[in-house]
């Protein structure tokens, strides 16, 4: 199926004097009492590409997801976030850079007692001053973007899981975000409503260009991802030639026993012959 | 069963109550800092005060009654039955009117609060709030503090008319007292320390209410058992901190406003 327009040309613009990394690990380290679950995790995610993470349950991936914006602090390390280090930032400071940032969370976590409307329009009417009229236009837009726009006045609870996740991934878009941060989007979620997720992550990176971080169980999303881009004539996801494989801002990395053990793009995780990554991917 | 070291349990109760102080005070200063959600103040204070209102008003009309049926028992055997109404009004408006309306407000209201905060804290909502760009001590926790304060603050004046009416309607059917000599005994034997106490009392209960529920609710862990939890441990917590708060605080009064 074809991913509805987004008529937002200027969704996440990535300034040339923001040409640092949207993303930089430097040996963090995270551990809950005696339980070390990340011991020195170092990565960069550049602007414009997509990184998908993996590992095994409970490996982290969540935490680095939640460390990035700031939701919690590591025990030590750096992470710097579209330039500025949010492990030295108090939380009132956060919450100016987490206007740039948008989060899917792996249950979606919509507010139950707000109407999907409300729920998308969140951060618009917290930031007050834009008129009711407004939000209604981007709300309608970032809705018909994910093909949820008759869905307007109903509550989470009336939603599919599928559904939720779509409105989830509105909500982070509309304030159009310079990175974006996924926790399992298509997690539990049947292969048709994974596709249709899957593709409007890949418009949103070949579109928009802007910088993703996903955490993912699914092997083949992330490789439908890496073999895939946006055709904005067709309005879809389309593979790429058979000699372009790789050619798009999409790598991966791999987590282990708290540690980066794996950071790099298809090819190179094809050619690995760590035997651990042989298995994961098999 | 894993013994825990007695130690290890009451460090835990400390950082507990050290905890509670921050967050509290944390609530406190969210008032004097921007920005300020007066609609969700609103929206709190029908669900605490409105809604609490059926309750109060039960409470505070049985309490009143059973007083006075009982007062008038004791009173009898001096021939001072006629008493009942003084003996009514201080008893509820000094005591009955302000623990009981809390009590009340706490088994309705600390639950619920520690209940939905918790609820959205173990569905990632509380996480999803921060990472929209909104603080929830602002926009859940003070608004919750201020509302449950300002509320209970007039349901107890509501619960003490309603205490005394209850008397009425006993001195009036059961004892078949006169409603006009009631109502001056009720009246007249007020005094400003009297009331002063009555009323200084739900705000600090109010308080004690609204930041147990929260603390309980930001604080729950452990999906919805932990909810479960959360939300008992706030009833009883808010409850038995009522009472342990109403006997320091009577006695504070009592010497500070010189009364017997």
């Amino acid at each position: 199926m074809s991913a509805p327009t987004l008529p937002l040309d200027s969704a996440a613009v990535t300034t040339e004097e923001n040409s640092a990394p949207a993303i930089v690990f430097e040996d963090v380290a995270l551990a809950f009492g005696e339980n070390e679950v990340l011991r020195g995790v170092s990565f960069r995610l550049n602007r414009g590409e997509t990184k998908a993470l993996f590992g095994v349950a409970g490996s982290g991936k969540s935490l680095i997801l939640k460390l990035a914006i700031g939701l919690l602090r590591p025990d030590s390390g750096r992470i710097i976030v579209l330039g500025e280090d949010v492990t030295q930032m108090r939380e009132e400071d956060l919450f100016a850079l987490r206007a740039k940032v948008g989060m899917v969370f792996q249950e979606s976590a919509l507010f139950d007692s707000l109407s999907v409307r409300e729920n998308v329009a969140y951060r618009l009417m917290e930031e007050h001053g834009i008129y009711d009229d407004e939000i209604d236009r981007r709300v309608r837009e970032v809705l018909r973007f994910v093909e949820l726009e008759h869905t307007l006045d109903l509550n989470p609870a009336e939603l599919s899981g599928g559904m939720r996740r779509r409105v989830a991934i509105a909500r982070a878009l509309i304030t159009k975000p310079e990175l974006l941060l996924y926790d399992s989007p298509t997690g539990g979620l049947d292969p048709v409503t994974s596709n249709t997720i899957i593709e409007l992550i890949v418009k949103q990176r070949d579109v928009y260009k802007t910088s993703a971080l996903m955490v993912t169980h699914r092997l083949q999303d992330a490789f439908t991802m890496a073999t895939h881009q946006f055709d904005k004539q067709s309005n879809r996801m389309v593979p790429l030639p058979a000699g372009q494989r790789c050619e798009v801002p999409m790598s991966f990395l791999i987590l282990r026993d708290g540690k980066v053990i794996f950071d790099g793009d298809l090819r190179e995780l094809a050619d690995s012959t760590d035997e651990y990554i042989r298995e994961y991917i098999s | 069963m894993e013994i825990t070291s007695p130690t290890y349990l009451a460090k835990e109760q400390v950082q507990t109550v050290q905890d509670y102080v921050l967050f509290s005070a944390h609530a406190v200063a969210n008032i004097f800092r921007k920005p300020r959600y007066f609609a969700d103040m609103l929206l709190q204070a029908d669900t605490i005060g409105v809604g609490s209102l059926p309750i109060v008003v039960l409470t505070g009309f049985f309490t009143g009654a059973v007083l006075a049926l009982q007062a008038s028992n004791t009173l009898e055997r001096f021939g001072s039955v006629t008493l009942v109404g003084q003996l009514v009004s201080t008893s509820m408006v000094r005591e009955l009117g302000p623990v009981l309306t809390s009590l009340m407000v706490a088994g309705r209201n600390s639950s619920g609060m520690a209940s939905e905060l918790g609820s959205m804290v173990v569905t990632e909502q509380i996480d999803a709030m921060r990472a929209l760009g909104t603080d929830p001590m602002k926009k859940l926790v003070t608004p919750r503090v201020t509302a449950t304060v300002f509320m209970l603050f007039f349901l107890t004046i509501i619960s003490d008319l309603v205490g005394l009416t209850g008397g009425l309607f006993i001195a009036k059917v059961l004892l078949r007292l006169d409603a006009r000599q009631y109502w001056s005994n009720a009246w007249e034997t007020l005094v400003f320390q009297d009331i002063f106490m009555g009323l200084a009392k739900p705000v600090l209960f109010g308080f004690i209410i609204a930041t147990i529920g929260c603390f309980y609710g930001m604080n729950a862990r452990g999906g919805t058992q932990g909810v479960g939890r959360a939300t008992t441990q706030a009833v009883v917590a808010a409850s038995v901190m009522i009472l342990a708060f109403d006997l320091l605080v009577t006695r504070f009064l009592m010497a500070v406003l010189s009364l017997n």
